[in-house]
C-alpha cells in the first residue's frame, strides 16, 4: 500500500489520501447498496397498477398463486434484474473504455458500439425484413462486434500502436461515417423508420427471465475479466512506458480491456436497445468519491450504474402513468442533471 | 526610449477557493535589475509571478505599477509594458517561428492594423537577439526544446517590455542552453536595461545571474537582497530544509551551494 | 550570420511567401463558389442558360424560368452560401478557442439543442416552416442562456465547458428520442430529412434572419480575428499580450454560437461542415494559421457542392447533410491514418 506521508514530493497529499481512505469507499458502498435496495422495492411495486404488499409475498413465495396483481409483480421481478444487469454491464463498460482511451468523458459507445448496432439493424429492417426480437438481437450484436474491430484495427494503424487519442478518433470518424449510412438507407425508405424509432430508444420493458439468463453470462463474466484487468489497468493509468517498466503488456491489457468493454455494452444494447449516458455518468460519480482505483471503482461502477437505470427506469413509469417512458430517454434526463452539477462543483 | 518603472507589491494575499498560496508579501522589483525568485516547490513563486502579471486576482493586496494598480489598466497598455515567458505556453499546430514573434506585437498594434515597419524591425531584432533567425520559417513542432523556448521568448521580446517576467525559463532543458538562455537575459539586461524578473528553481543559477533574490517559503517572503548578502547556510536550510556548505563560485564569484546530504556530508 | 537588413529582408519575405498562398486559397476557393452559385442555378431538372439566368434576376419575366430560378433556385443557393459560411466559420472558431480538432459547435449541445426544437414543432405540433424555423432557435438560444449561466457560476474552464455542454447534448439527444418514438408516422419522414440537414424549402424568411445574424456575427468575429490568435496562445499567454480575454473569448464564442443556431435552424444541421473546414484551411493555407475567412469560403464551397453531387449526381436526390456526412467520414479517417503516420499521437 502507499505511504500516507507524501508531502516531501510536493504532491497534492490529500488526493493520495483519498485514494488510501477506505473510509469513503466503505461509506460509499453503503449508500449505493441502500439505494439499491431501495430502487429495487420502488421497481417492483411502482408502476401503472398499484400493489399491495400481500399481493409481493404471493408473488414471491407462493408460485401456484395467479392473479392479475401477482402476476404483475412476477413480471417487474425479471424486468428489475434485467435493469440492474444492463446497468451494472454499462456502467463497467464506461470504466473499462474510459480506462482504454484515457479520456474521462468517454462513454461505452465511444469505440461505435451504438452506431454499430443501429446501422445492422437499420440495414435488417431495410432489407432483410426482420421483425422478431432474436433476429434483432442477433444483428446488433453483430454490428456492435464488427464496428468495434473495424474501429480498434483502424486505431492501431501506425506508429505506436492503438493509443487513447487514436481510438478516440476512429471511433469518432466511424460512428459519423455509419451514422451517415443509417440516413442513406433510411431517407428514400421511410417505412424504416417506423420500425427503427422504437428500436433506438433503449428499453427494459421486454426484460423476461429468458433475457435475464441471455444477458446474465455476459454480464458476470465481463464484470469478473474488468475487475481482473484493474490492477494493471490502473498501472496504465499513468501512462503506456510507466505501465511498461512495471511489467504490464499494455497491448494485451488494452484489446482485453476494450473487448470487455465492448461485449459488456454490445450484449445490453443487443437486448434492450441503445442506452446512453450511463456507462459515462456511474464512473464519472464514482470517481467524484473513491477515486480512480479501478479495483474499487469496477465494482461501484457496477452498482450505480444499476441504481441509475432501473431507477430511471420507475420514473419512466411513474411520469407517464399509465403508460411509460423508456428507459433510454429517461436516462440522461436524470442524469445529464447529475453531471452539469458535479461539472460546477468540481475543481476544473 | 526606455522608462523606469516602479512595480510595487502590497501585502498580497493569493490563493485559489479556499486554500490560501501567498501570505501577505510586499517587495519592489529593483528597476533594471535582475531579479529571481527562489523557494521550494509548491511554495508561490509561481503564483506570485502570476499575481504581479495579472493573470491571477489577489484576494486583497495590491500590485501597482507607478503607483497605480495593475488590475484596472488597460490590457494593451500593461501590455506594452510588461511581457511573460509562461511555464507552459501553448503551441498552435504548425505555425512557423516568425508567426508566433510576430504575435507578440499585439499590444502595439491598432484596432485593424497590419503588420507595420516598427513590428517587422521588432520582430526581426528580438529573433536577433535569441538568435534563431534561420529559423525563421521553419515550424514550430520541427524544433528541439531549447530552440522551441528561445523562440517563446523572442515572442516575449517583441512586445518590446521595459519589464519582462519568465516563469522557469530553465526546466527541462540542457545546460547548455540553461546557460545559453540566461546569459541572453543578462546581454538583455545589460544592453536596454529591461528590468527582468524571473523565478528558477536552480539556486545556484539563481545566485549567479540575479542582482535581486527573492526568497520564498510557504508563501511567505523570508529575505531579499543581493545573492552575495542573503545566501547563507541558513536560508538554504530555511528555504530546502537541507544542509549545505556556501563557497564562492570559482568563474562567476557569486555565492555557490554545495548540499550535504546522507551520503556525502562534512567529514 | 546575416546582418541586420538581410535579416529583415529575410524574414518579410518568408511572411510575404505566406501571405501569397493564403491570398491564392482564398481566390481559388471564391472562384469555386461562384462557380458552384452559376451550376447551381443553370442545373437541374431543365437547364436554363446562363444568360436566361440573368434576365430572369434582372427582373425579366421569362416564362417557366421565372419560377424555378426565383423560388426554387435561387433560395436554395443563398441558403447554400450563407449556411456554409456561418457553420465553417463558427466551426473553425470553435476548434481555435477549444484547442481541440475534434471540438465543433455541436460539443455544447447547441446543435443537438437546435434539433430537438425543430423535430419538436415538426412531430408534436405539427408544424412547417417558420414555426420550427422559430423552435429551433428558441431551442438553441434557452440551451446557450443556461450553459452560458452554468458556466458563470464558478471560473471559467474549458474543461468545464465541456462537461456541461456534454450534459445538454445528452438531455436533448434524449429529447429527439422520444420525440421520435411517440410522433406521428406522417411526419417522421420530414423529420428526418430536417435533421438529415437540406437545403431543399428553405424559406426566406429564415434566410434574411441568417443574413441579419451574419451581417452582425460575422464582422464581430472577424474584428477579433487577430485576438483569437493570440488566445490560441494559452489563457496566460494572451492576458500578458494584452488581450482582454474574457470580454474577447465572449464574443467570439456568442457569435459563433448564434451563427450555427441560426444556420441550423435554417436548414438543419449540416453535417461535418463546421467540424472539418477549420482543419482543411489549416492545411491549405499551410503552416498552421488559423484562418476563419477560409474555412467560411470552405464551408461555402463544401454545402454548394455537396448539394449539387446529391441532387445530380444519384437516382434519388439526397439531401446535402447526407452527402457531406458520406464525404466527411473518409476524410476524418484519412485524417487519422496520417496523424498516424506523422506519429502526432
Amino acid at each position: 500500500m502507499k505511504t500516507q506521508n507524501n508531502k516531501k514530493n510536493g504532491r497534492n497529499s490529500f488526493r493520495e489520501q483519498k485514494l488510501f481512505l477506505p473510509k469513503h469507499f466503505l461509506i460509499t458502498l453503503l449508500v449505493i447498496m441502500v439505494l439499491l435496495i431501495v430502487t429495487v422495492v420502488l421497481s417492483i411495486s411502482l408502476g401503472s397498477r398499484q400493489v399491495t404488499v400481500n399481493e409481493i409475498i404471493d408473488a414471491l413465495f407462493h408460485p401456484q398463486i395467479s392473479e392479475y396483481g401477482v402476476n404483475v409483480i412476477r413480471k417487474r421481478i425479471p424486468r428489475t434484474f434485467f435493469g440492474l444487469l444492463c446497468g451494472a454491464g454499462l456502467g463497467v463498460s464506461g470504466v473499462l473504455m474510459q480506462a482504454v482511451t484515457r479520456n474521462p468523458i468517454a462513454d461505452p459507445s465511444i469505440l461505435g458500439v451504438n452506431t454499430g448496432a443501429s446501422v445492422f439493424v437499420v440495414c435488417g429492417i431495410a432489407f432483410l425484413n426482420i421483425t422478431t426480437p432474436s433476429e434483432y438481437i442477433i444483428l446488433a450484436l453483430l454490428g456492435s462486434t464488427l464496428t468495434s474491430v473495424l474501429v480498434y484495427g483502424i486505431g492501431s494503424m501506425g506508429k505506436g500502436g492503438a493509443t487513447p487519442m487514436k481510438l478516440v478518433l476512429a471511433g469518432a470518424a466511424t460512428s459519423a461515417a455509419l451514422s451517415c449510412i443509417i440516413s442513406t438507407v433510411m431517407i428514400p425508405r421511410s417505412y424504416v423508420m417506423d420500425d427503427y424509432r422504437f428500436w433506438q430508444v433503449g428499453s427494459i420493458g421486454a426484460g423476461t427471465w429468458s433475457y435475464v439468463s441471455l444477458l446474465a453470462p455476459f454480464m458476470l463474466i465481463g464484470i469478473a475479466m474488468a475487475i481482473g484487468l484493474a490492477p494493471a489497468l490502473n498501472a496504465m493509468a499513468l501512462g503506456d512506458e510507466s505501465a511498461t517498466s512495471l511489467g504490464v503488456r499494455t497491448g494485451i491489457v488494452r484489446i482485453c480491456a476494450a473487448l470487455t468493454g465492448v461485449i459488456l455494452c454490445g450484449s445490453a444494447t443487443a437486448l434492450a436497445g441503445p442506452i446512453g449516458f450511463i456507462g459515462l455518468l456511474a464512473p464519472h460519480l464514482i470517481r467524484l468519491f473513491v477515486g480512480g482505483d479501478l479495483r474499487y471503482t469496477i465494482p461501484l461502477s457496477a452498482l450505480t450504474g444499476a441504481v441509475i437505470l432501473t431507477f430511471s427506469d420507475v420514473i419512466g413509469r411513474l411520469l407517464s402513468y399509465p403508460g411509460e417512458l423508456e428507459v433510454g430517454v429517461v436516462t440522461a434526463f436524470v442524469g445529464a442533471p447529475i453531471l452539469i452539477y458535479t461539472a460546477m462543483r468540481a475543481k476544473l | 526610449m526606455r522608462s523606469e518603472h516602479i512595480l510595487k507589491v502590497d501585502n498580497l494575499v493569493v490563493g485559489y477557493e479556499e486554500k490560501t498560496v501567498i501570505h501577505d508579501v510586499s517587495l519592489e522589483i529593483p528597476d533594471g535589475k535582475i531579479s529571481v525568485i527562489i523557494g521550494a516547490n509548491a511554495c508561490g513563486k509561481s503564483t506570485l509571478l502570476k499575481a504581479m502579471t495579472r493573470i491571477i486576482t489577489p484576494k486583497s493586496g495590491v500590485v501597482t505599477l507607478d503607483g497605480e494598480p495593475i488590475r484596472p489598466m488597460n490590457p494593451k497598455q500593461l501590455a506594452r509594458i510588461c511581457g511573460l515567458l509562461p511555464q507552459d505556453p501553448v503551441v498552435p499546430e504548425g505555425v512557423t517561428v516568425s508567426d508566433l514573434v510576430a504575435r507578440g506585437r499585439y499590444p502595439h498594434q491598432k484596432f485593424l492594423q497590419g503588420q507595420t515597419k516598427q513590428d517587422l524591425e521588432a520582430v526581426t531584432e528580438a529573433m536577433e537577439i535569441m538568435d534563431i533567425i534561420e529559423l525563421a520559417n521553419r515550424s514550430m513542432n520541427e524544433l528541439s526544446g531549447g530552440q522551441r523556448q528561445r523562440a517563446w521568448i523572442a515572442t516575449a521580446l517583441a512586445q518590446q517590455t521595459d519589464i519582462l517576467f519568465l516563469d522557469e525559463p530553465t526546466t527541462f532543458l540542457d545546460i547548455n542552453y540553461q546557460i545559453e538562455i540566461l546569459d541572453l537575459m543578462a546581454d538583455l539586461n545589460q544592453r536596454k536595461q529591461t528590468t527582468i524578473v524571473m523565478v528558477l528553481h536552480d539556486i545556484n543559477l539563481a545566485a549567479r545571474y540575479a542582482d535581486q533574490l527573492f526568497a520564498m517559503k510557504n508563501g511567505k517572503l523570508i529575505a531579499q537582497g543581493a545573492p552575495n548578502d542573503i545566501v547563507t547556510e541558513k536560508l538554504i536550510m530555511d528555504v530546502f530544509g537541507m544542509k549545505s556548505r556556501i563557497i564562492s563560485d570559482t568563474v562567476s564569484k557569486s555565492p555557490y551551494v554545495i548540499p550535504i546530504g546522507r551520503h556525502f556530508c562534512d567529514l | 550570420m546575416m546582418n541586420h537588413l538581410e535579416n529583415l529582408a529575410f524574414i518579410e519575405e518568408g511572411q510575404k511567401k505566406r501571405k501569397i498562398r493564403y491570398r491564392i486559397v482564398e481566390a481559388v476557393l471564391l472562384l469555386l463558389a461562384i462557380i458552384l452559385c452559376g451550376l447551381m442555378m443553370t442545373v437541374g431538372n431543365t437547364y436554363y442558360s446562363p444568360r436566361t439566368v440573368i434576365q430572369v434576376l434582372a427582373g425579366k419575366d421569362v416564362q417557366g424560368a421565372a419560377f424555378t430560378i426565383l423560388t426554387l433556385r435561387l433560395p436554395r443557393m443563398i441558403a447554400g452560401i450563407t449556411t456554409g459560411f456561418s457553420f465553417g466559420l463558427a466551426g473553425s472558431v470553435f476548434q481555435t478557442m477549444l484547442r481541440n480538432p475534434l471540438a465543433n459547435p455541436n460539443i455544447i449541445g447547441i446543435t443537438s439543442a437546435s434539433s430537438a426544437g425543430a423535430v419538436f414543432c415538426i412531430l408534436i405540433l405539427h408544424a412547417g416552416g417558420s414555426i420550427v424555423f422559430g423552435g429551433s432557435i428558441l431551442a438553441a438560444t434557452v440551451t446557450a442562456i443556461m450553459i452560458y449561466l452554468l458556466s458563470k457560476l464558478k471560473k471559467y474552464s474549458t474543461g468545464r465547458l465541456i462537461l456541461v455542454g456534454i450534459g445538454f447534448q445528452a438531455l436533448m439527444n434524449s429529447a429527439v428520442s422520444y420525440f421520435l418514438l411517440i410522433g406521428s408516422e406522417k411526419d417522421l419522414a420530414g423529420a428526418l430529412r430536417w435533421m438529415s440537414g437540406s437545403l431543399n424549402g428553405v424559406q426566406m424568411t429564415s434566410i434574411y434572419l441568417l443574413l441579419v445574424a451574419m451581417l452582425i456575427c460575422v464582422p464581430l468575429i472577424l474584428f477579433y480575428a487577430k485576438s483569437l490568435k493570440i488566445l490560441e496562445l494559452g489563457e496566460e499567454s494572451a492576458t500578458t499580450m494584452g488581450v482582454n480575454t474574457n470580454k474577447a473569448r465572449g464574443i467570439l464564442l456568442v457569435s459563433s454560437v448564434v451563427l450555427v443556431a441560426v444556420a441550423t435552424a435554417t436548414t438543419g444541421p449540416i453535417a461535418f461542415v463546421s467540424f472539418l473546414s477549420g482543419p482543411i484551411a489549416k492545411r491549405i493555407t499551410g503552416h498552421g494559421n488559423s484562418s476563419p475567412v477560409i474555412a467560411g469560403l470552405f464551408g461555402v464551397v463544401l454545402v454548394l457542392a455537396a448539394d449539387m453531387i446529391g441532387q445530380q449526381a444519384f437516382a434519388i436526390r439526397f439531401p446535402v447533410g447526407v452527402i457531406t456526412g458520406l464525404l466527411g467520414a473518409p476524410y476524418l479517417i484519412y485524417l487519422l491514418i496520417r496523424m498516424n503516420r506523422h506519429g502526432e499521437f
